[in-house]
């Protein structure tokens, strides 16, 4: 499935829900299904620089994709790092750096793209496709 | 005497408050991180850019010279809002942050020299943490931290012990704005006094909130913020005593601050204008003065015994749910209430809370030490002011059940 389907499956998961409640339940469900990461890559240098809540990020490049895994200490912000994780695993470096993510948009959850103080997503995606571009680098080199 | 007013007058004083957010009526308890504006003050501020603004103490004509009276006006009225004994002991600055800043970098390079020490605490917003680390490393001085204990208050013995003669300043917060402590600075001035050592105060979190009397305090320096205390963003007060100012060289340099400019020398302007280069921040210095006398209109005695009662209601409530941890129960507390639910990470409590239409801050406010020292992600933090309500609370205290339903 291409990175816009499935942000297309996510944004129609979402609309099912009228609630605002039951939308962010829905998120923290999410959470919970995210991969556990291996607890030797939860260290300091894996720490992505949010003001709130703590981000970690693992990435792997194996048969000319990225694999990712992460970990959060609060809740919601693990959810929203599901849902990238579900986008954006398993792709190639140029499919994730071309990717626009605007479901994060349309699913109402603009208010954690904040630039600042907010939960690091910003700071995630930018270290997720920093990765792809360092990879791909390599891979070319 | 118990005073009465209507809080519903009080309320509709501040436009801000009469809205809708999340389709819920709005309720600010983020008042620690800045105060709303009576109409009187934002009309204030529009007043002048409207009908008088002018640069001040400059030219002939007739809008400079009313808005430089203006200007200077409020100077008088800050005197007696903080008694201080001269009206040239009121400098304007951009804030709190601007004026400890000032002190750090003027004070700090005529008195601060190789192996000197400044103390400051374990409870004080980064601005008065900051400043100083930076003048030390300049000056090859070094920081020493009053400890805080358990229940939030300052460890006077420490502190007394920290003292010497080595100390060139104390600068420590009034009021915390993480744990609500009043800190009984009083005794802490008094000690230095002993070894004629100058005390700084961060007032940011005092202004609007209790009478400030700096010469019944004794204080040689203290700070506020007009935006925590009803007035625009951007304007602040240093108070100095003269003896201290005449001492200080400049801060900044520039027009105003300035007697006489030749290319081989420049002579300074007398107090208070040495201290403000640069066109100062005039419709806001007016609208500041607009702030002080609503406050003074409303009166410390109504305020303090308002915020004390939501206070003691918030604290009863947290207290009766269960789960509930307060960081920093101070007996001398203000209106400021920092918690944590159960193990509930703070930014999750405060996503759903902020969809109950409730503005609380979350986060590690700008004191991360003192995070460090009760080892906490952060914490929820409630501020209120006198507009705000009991009914307010009840508001707050079903968005905290709904917390504890949705992440236990």
């Amino acid at each position: 499935m291409r990175i816009e389907e499935t942000e297309k499956q996510i944004v129609a998961e979402f609309e099912i829900f009228d609630d605002w409640l039951d939308r962010y339940n829905y998120l923290i469900e999410m959470g919970k299904s995210l991969p556990v990461i291996d607890p030797k890559n939860k260290v300091e240098s894996n720490l992505i620089q949010g003001c709130q809540s703590r981000v970690w990020l693992h990435a792997e490049f194996k048969d000319g994709k990225v694999h990712f895994t992460a970990d959060s200490d609060a809740v919601i912000t693990r959810g929203i790092i599901s849902l990238l994780v579900r986008v954006l695993n398993d792709r190639s470096p140029d499919e994730i750096i071309d990717s626009g993510l605007g479901f994060v948009d349309a699913i109402g959850l603009t208010q954690h793209l904040s630039p600042t103080r907010s939960n690091g997503l910003v700071s995630m995606i930018k270290q997720i496709k920093l990765y792809a571009l360092a990879f791909k680098t390599k891979e070319q080199s | 005497m118990e005073l009465e007013y209507d809080i519903n007058k009080i309320r509709n004083d501040f436009p801000i408050l009469n809205q809708q957010v999340y389709g819920r009526p709005l309720v600010y308890f983020d008042n620690a991180a800045t105060t709303q504006k009576p109409a009187i003050v934002i009309d204030s501020l529009a007043g002048y850019y409207r009908t008088f603004n002018s640069n001040v103490h400059r030219g002939v004509h007739f809008l400079s010279n009313k808005a430089s009276k203006a200007y200077e006006e409020v100077r008088f009225l800050l005197q007696r809002f903080i008694n201080a004994r001269h009206s040239h002991e009121v400098v304007f600055t951009r804030g709190t942050t601007e004026a400890i800043n000032l002190v750090a970098a003027s004070f700090g390079k005529k008195f601060v020299g190789k192996g000197d020490e400044i103390i400051i605490s374990e409870i004080e917003h980064h601005s008065n943490i900051v400043p100083w680390q930076m003048l030390c490393e300049k000056a090859g001085a070094r920081l020493r931290i009053i400890p805080v204990l358990d229940d939030g208050t300052l460890d006077f013995n420490a502190y007394l012990e920290l003292l010497n003669k080595r100390t060139k300043l104390v600068s420590i917060t009034h009021i915390s704005n993480t744990l609500g402590t009043i800190v009984p600075v009083k005794k802490f001035i008094e000690a230095a006094h002993i070894l004629e050592i100058p005390v700084m105060l961060d007032g940011a979190q005092a202004s609007a909130h209790t009478a400030i009397d700096v010469q019944n305090l004794g204080c040689d320096f203290y700070s506020f913020s007009g935006h925590k205390t009803f007035a625009p963003m951007g304007i602040g007060v240093l108070y100095a005593k003269e003896e201290w100012l005449d001492q200080m060289p400049p801060y900044q340099g520039g027009g105003e601050m300035i007697s006489e400019v030749t290319f081989e020398k420049t002579t300074w302007n007398d107090l208070p204008f040495k201290f403000e280069a640069g066109t100062p921040n005039v419709g806001g210095t007016i609208a500041l003065g607009k702030a002080i006398e609503y406050i003074q209109g409303i009166g410390f005695e109504y305020i303090g015994m308002r915020e004390k009662k939501l206070l003691d209601y918030l604290t009863a409530k947290l207290n009766s749910m269960g789960g509930i941890t307060i960081i920093g129960n101070a007996a001398e507390k203000t209106s400021v209430v920092s918690f944590l639910i159960d193990k509930i990470h703070p930014y999750d409590a405060g996503t759903i809370i902020d969809r109950y239409g409730v503005a609380v801050r979350t986060g590690n406010h700008c004191t991360q030490p003192i995070m460090d020292r009760f080892k906490l992600p952060g914490t929820i933090r409630a501020s209120m002011a006198f507009y705000n309500t009991e009914d307010e609370i009840d508001v707050l205290i079903e968005a905290i059940e709904k917390v504890k339903e949705m992440f236990n």
